[in-house]
């Protein structure tokens, strides 16, 4: 099956499609395609959050993302993973990332698609910040601040 | 020599610029680098355990030496996802 040069692993301003993500990774070879989406949640430990706003350290952020695809398939196997990242504002409900794994058979997709938003969440320069009802308060790690 | 720092999220807002060029000398690590800042901006100096470094968009570690023209990113910690 051709496949057009596609980018895999990027940072975008812009709404995601998670249709579009399973689109890039899919390939007859495939016995399933697992796709995670994170989402902007209306409650954080007791505070209202009104929207999120992710900045990012760009050409790093980048690289970073594309390291771990690359773990992905030293580890599993697996060659089409697509990562979207997306920064700037979000509102409620709204998609922060989708990671779409395409793999011959589901159990390595499940182990590397969870083990691809555990490293995003630790390497990859991103922060969120909530903007509640009772202020604006940066995200570090686990923590609020 | 001359390093640029670049600042993000929080460090970012407590610093009021997201970069700056710094004068330094020659054999300057980043530990040292980061020392000055947080003398000339206590908010910094508060976060200086958790505080992570990237010099030329790589992960450094506070002994790498910096040279002329390096980019030293000071990295908060993470929260995407």
């Amino acid at each position: 099956m051709a496949r057009l040069e596609q980018v895999m692993f990027e940072v975008t301003d812009q709404k995601l499609n998670p249709q579009s993500a399973i689109d890039k990774v899919a390939h007859e070879s495939l016995g399933a395609i697992l796709v995670f989406i994170g989402v902007a949640r209306r409650f954080s430990k007791g505070k209202i959050i009104r929207h999120l706003e992710y900045e990012v350290f760009r050409e790093m952020a980048a690289k970073k993302i594309a390291e771990i695809g690359q773990e992905m398939r030293d580890r599993w196997g697996l060659d089409r993973v697509a990562i979207t990242h997306r920064v700037g504002h979000l509102d409620i409900g709204e998609a922060s990332i989708v990671i779409a794994v395409g793999s011959p058979h589901r159990k390595q997709a499940f182990e590397a698609c969870e083990y691809a938003i555990n490293r995003i969440k630790q390497t990859v320069p991103i922060w969120k910040k909530e903007v509640t009802e009772d202020g604006e308060f940066w995200i570090e790690g686990e923590f609020s601040v | 020599m001359k390093v640029k720092v670049k600042l993000f999220a929080r460090y970012r807002e407590m610093v009021g610029r997201s970069d700056m060029d710094v004068e330094t000398s020659p054999g300057t690590t980043v530990e040292g680098l980061w020392q000055a800042l947080a003398g000339q901006y206590p908010g910094l100096a508060k976060m200086g355990d958790s505080t992570l470094f990237a010099v030329n968009q790589e992960y450094a570690a506070r002994s790498r030496e910096l040279r002329d023209g390096d980019e030293l990113a000071l990295i908060p910690p993470v929260s995407g996802g």
